[in-house]
């Protein structure tokens, strides 16, 4: 069968087919055991269904594949505009990579209201897919704000103790930080006339761009800020925590997992895109909240008595690297940072599915709780180190490739980023190791642990694609960075000076 | 001055006068819509009596359903007679089609949902429909009229039957505080724009639109229009609840009967728009500018900020109409083309949302419209997964999320302002729409996060009343996928409306 022939439509397929199975599940009987195998089948099908996208990319071609443009609205000018490059098509491949195994996940830790919680899902991973496909501005826009609906809804409706405020506070963050790209678009759609991506780069880069010079910081801010939320950069990273503590565990996966790159997607597409002159004169602060916030982030692990908080603040010092990494403006950096970004998607994602594993059996995510669960839980220790060591960044694991090339990138930038940075690396070891130490070493301090089950086969299932992911980055990345370095080199063309510039101080 | 320009006039007015000649088939079909509500509504008055009043309540609604139904239709025949009619009185154009079809839509789907309402809440049906088949005729009237002093006639028929509406919940003391605050504010504000009428006349020796236009384009402007126009902005300001004529708001919405408060929170307020657009945009009214600047900008901040306290929900939809008439004053501070269209898409998409928001309060209210406080609404995601879901979809499309009416309502505003640079104005909204993003957030956070309580019944939802929701819900739908249609429409009428070419041509006509 020629599969190629399914080029034109197939980013419509994968987008949709959850959505569409989230509107079947609606007449599905309430039944849960086949509300789950119906969800676990249709992320498996858009799973399936995005492996055609790496395997038909050409990896040197620049500009972006796959595109379907057909006119949506007349007034204003929108279009239904999809396309991916090689960075944005492992993001697809991440979303659709990891629902399955947020499904698997949430097959018992779901007791009530199920039905809603797999429609939920599915639409979220519809939503998280139209962001890193669209490429016109409103249908990203819609995308973007479409996913804050689904996940404030699983944190609220689904998550622990504090949810509401949780869910309310995410909700707010998010939201009040988008309409400030709002405004930028509407702005830029007033003098451009268009809300092609495509089209409003070349219109910049001509200089067509009615008062631009003007409004670009203002433009570039108003993204920035949607994105640094998002990210989150320090310091509008305060509703991650207590998102994460709260949410269920398949929505802590998809937080940290997908969630979070969204804003570290909008900062290399749209700003490094369309704003290069911009980005390259805010670098400095940018990288110094970087910096502050992978310090800050890991100091802030190291003292969490909340397994599940740990987690959330090392995300905040990982996203700290991929800013980094975008703003060294150089190759190696960039390359780095959106390693970074899938390699994290894969390792936290497997941390709080692990977390969320043992809440399942404990009810508590307190480090204090636990202590030598390496006695009653031989297989889970052994998977929860893999990952550990994953995210800590040990060679031939997928954490070590993206931080060696953001590091090397920030020294090219300046010698100060990377050293500043690299400690970052040290103390992200010490957390994590420190945190399996207390849970899994010495003795069972608490009788309730002694018996505690190991991980049974629908567990296992959810884990090792995640581990084996963790190893096949680490061992061969050339699989992924062969196309995501054609791609960021065509990025980096535009901002010529800059690497200049930056480079040469 | 007014009397030499009396005087001035007072030839031709005796000319006019003598002149007279019965208005043709055609200029009968120009108000057709009118009569037929009209006429229906003196149906259901006079049917009333013969009916057993226990069972009265479900064939007048039926009437007056019909009666709604028909006169939509009838806005179709409408459409084919385009131009002035009655002594250049009123005037078919695209933009009171437009408005005549919203308005009765809105009608129409008001009596749908009152079918329940009237037999829980035990209200005699007989006036009530009625009223709101007069209402609407003065809603109507206000859209196609080009004469100010019809447009204070019909602002008078759609003011008083909302005024006896609102009080027709007879045994809550609440409902008669409403109607009576409604009624003396309201006619408080009628005569200011009444007062602004007249003075428009002594600056400009009419009462026509066309002629009003004509007079400001040619010659100096007298500084007797700048305070006609303020006072005219006061009157129809009250209307539409914007700050700072926006104090009896909460209190009216919440005495009223919820049904009544879906129909006059949209209804009127865009028939009070329309009237907006013809004495702000189509005469060109000068020194517009920082009036509706102000005005919109305090309408939105108050609005939102009042809302973030409220507990009951009637009055949390009140502050946010504030706020909703903010963000459509914004678009008076733009182009009159670009705001224009902006505004009409506006109020069709806050009639969709609101007037369905108000359908399930009111289904969920229960009789003598207990059930009002965010609290009721705890856990109502688990025992009505689908009256939740559609109060959901509301709050979306009023916060603004896409795929709702409400975004592109918004989107529309805004880029209209900022396409008149009008940054500061913009950012003051899209901040408000998102501190109001809050309290819409309450009540979903209400229904799906909070436990339920038991003594709350939730009843099933009747057919007329699903029908009614499915109705806002679809409308809310089609005004955020396709919004295209809609949009053009209202693009097409707002050129001929404020362009250069449609004056012209209207007032050589008018010679």
């Amino acid at each position: 069968m020629n599969t190629a022939s399914l080029n034109p439509y197939i980013l419509s397929l994968v987008t949709f087919i959850p959505l569409a199975g989230s509107l079947l599940l609606l007449i599905i009987p309430r039944r849960d055991r086949d509300i789950k195998l119906f969800a676990l089948a249709i992320s498996l099908l858009a799973f399936v269904a995005s492996l055609h996208l790496p395997v038909h990319l050409h990896r040197n071609a620049a500009g972006f594949q796959f595109e379907i443009n057909k006119q949506w609205i007349t007034t204003p000018n929108i279009h239904y505009h999809m396309g991916i490059d090689g960075i944005s098509v492992w993001l697809v491949v991440l979303t659709t990579f990891l629902t399955p195994l947020c499904v698997l996940i949430s097959w018992t830790s779901t007791h009530e209201r199920v039905k809603e919680f797999f429609i939920l899902l599915l639409i979220l991973e519809t939503a998280l897919i139209g962001v890193f496909t669209s490429l016109d501005l409103f249908l990203f826009y819609f995308f973007w704000e479409a996913t804050l609906i689904p996940m404030a809804l699983l944190i609220g409706m689904y998550g622990h103790g504090r949810r509401v405020y949780a869910a309310v506070k995410y909700f707010l963050f998010t939201m009040i930080a988008s309409v400030f790209m709002l405004a930028a678009i509407i702005w830029l759609y007033s003098k451009t006339g268009s809300f092609d991506f495509v089209e409003i780069q070349n219109a910049i880069r001509g200089g067509h761009v009615e008062s631009f010079a003007a409004a670009a910081q203002w433009l570039f801010l108003g993204f920035f800020i949607a994105f640094a939320v998002k990210v989150p950069l320090f310091p509008l990273h305060t509703w991650l925590p207590d998102a994460h503590v709260e949410a269920p565990t398949a929505g802590s996966v998809l937080l940290a997992g997908v969630l979070l790159k969204m804003g570290t997607y909008g900062l290399v597409r749209f700003n490094l895109g369309l704003f290069p002159e911009q980005s390259r004169q805010n670098a400095w602060w940018i990288v110094t909240l970087a910096l502050i916030g992978i310090i800050y982030g890991a100091l802030v692990s190291l003292v969490q008595p909340n397994m599940k908080k740990l987690i959330a603040y090392s995300s905040v010092s990982h996203l700290g690297f991929v800013v980094l990494g975008t703003f060294s403006f150089t190759q190696a950096g960039l390359d780095g940072a959106i390693f970074i970004m899938l390699a994290h998607g894969i390792a936290t994602g497997g941390l709080f599915m692990l977390a969320g594993i043992l809440y399942e059996r404990r009810h508590t995510y307190e480090i204090s709780e636990f202590g030598g669960l390496a006695t009653p839980m031989p297989k889970y220790a052994s998977y929860f180190l893999f990952v550990v060591l994953a995210s800590v960044g040990l060679p031939l694991l997928n954490g070590f490739i993206g931080e060696f090339l953001v590091l090397s990138g920030a020294f090219q930038a300046r010698p100060i980023y990377g050293i500043l940075g690299a400690t970052g690396v040290i103390w992200s070891a010490g957390y994590l190791l420190w945190m399996y130490q207390r849970v899994f070493f010495g003795v069972v301090k608490h009788d309730v642990n002694k018996t505690l089950p190991d991980l049974n086969l629908r567990e296992k299932a959810a884990l090792l694609p995640a581990a084996a992911m963790a190893l096949i980055m680490g061992v061969a990345p050339i699989l992924w960075l062969s196309s995501i370095d054609p791609a960021v080199r065509s990025a980096l063309t535009a901002i010529p000076q800059s690497i200049a510039k930056v480079v040469g101080q | 001055m007014i009397i030499t320009a009396l005087t001035h006039q007072l030839p031709s007015l005796l000319a006019q006068a003598q002149a007279f000649t019965p208005p043709t088939g055609s200029e009968y079909m120009r108000i057709l819509p009118e009569l037929i509500l009209s006429l229906f509504g003196m149906i259901v008055m006079v049917v009333d009596p013969l009916l057993d009043e226990e069972r009265s309540q479900k064939p007048l609604g039926a009437i007056g359903l019909i009666g709604a139904l028909a006169a939509l239709a009838s806005t179709y025949v409408m459409a084919q007679y385009p131009g002035a009619g009655f002594w250049n009185m009123v005037r078919v154009d695209g933009f009171s089609v437009f408005f005549h079809v919203l308005v009765i839509a809105i009608a129409a789907v008001a009596i749908l949902s009152s079918y329940e309402y009237m037999s829980v809440q035990r209200i005699r049906a007989g006036e009530y429909y009625g009223l709101i088949l007069f209402g609407t005729v003065g809603m109507c009237l206000m859209s196609s009229a080009i004469e100010l002093v019809l447009i204070f006639i019909a602002l008078e028929i759609s003011s008083i039957s909302t005024y006896i509406l609102a009080g027709f919940r007879r045994r809550e003391a609440a409902s008669s505080e409403s109607s009576l605050k409604y009624f003396l504010l309201g006619s408080f504000a009628t005569a200011f724009f009444l007062y602004g009428v007249a003075m428009m006349f002594g600056a400009t020796g009419s009462t026509n639109i066309d002629a009003i236009t004509h007079a400001l384009a040619s010659g100096a402007i007298a500084p007797l229009v700048y305070v006609a126009v303020a006072l005219m902005f006061i009157g129809i300001g009250f209307k539409i609840a914007a700050a700072p004529f926006h104090i009896w708001t909460p209190d009216v919405y919440e005495g009223a009967p919820a049904p009544i408060v879906g129909l006059m929170s949209t209804g009127p307020k865009a028939a009070a728009f329309a009237v907006l657009l013809r004495v702000l945009f189509e005469i060109n009214a000068p020194g517009r500018f920082w009036l509706v600047w102000v005005s919109a900008a305090l309408s939105m901040t108050l609005g939102n900020v009042g809302a973030l306290v409220q507990d009951n929900i009637k009055r949390l939809l009140a502050y946010s109409s504030i706020a909703h008439a903010g963000y459509m004053l914004v678009a008076f501070a733009a182009q009159p083309e670009l705001g224009t269209s902006a505004v009409m898409f506006y109020t069709a998409a806050y009639a969709a949302m609101n007037v369905g928001a108000f359908a399930v309060v009111s289904h969920f209210a229960n009789a003598g419209e207990k059930y009002l406080t965010l609290e009721d609404y705890a856990g109502l995601g688990r025992r009505s997964p689908m009256l939740a879901a559609t109060l959901t979809f509301f709050m979306m499309s009023l916060i603004g999320i896409p795929i709702t009416g409400g975004f592109f309502g918004k989107f529309y505003i805004f880029s209209a302002a900022l396409k008149a640079n009008l940054v500061g104005l913009t950012v003051i909204g899209l901040i408000n729409s998102a501190v109001g993003a809050y309290y819409y957030l309450r009540v979903v956070v209400a229904m799906y996060m909070r436990e339920p309580r038991g003594e709350v019944p939730v009843t099933p939802v009747p057919f007329a009343t699903g029908l009614a929701i499915a109705a806002c819900v679809l409308a809310t739908l089609y005004l955020g996928v396709v919004p295209g249609r809609v949009l053009d429409y209202a693009t097409q009428s707002a050129r001929d409306l404020v362009s250069r070419d449609g004056r012209v041509a209207r007032v050589v006509a008018l010679q």
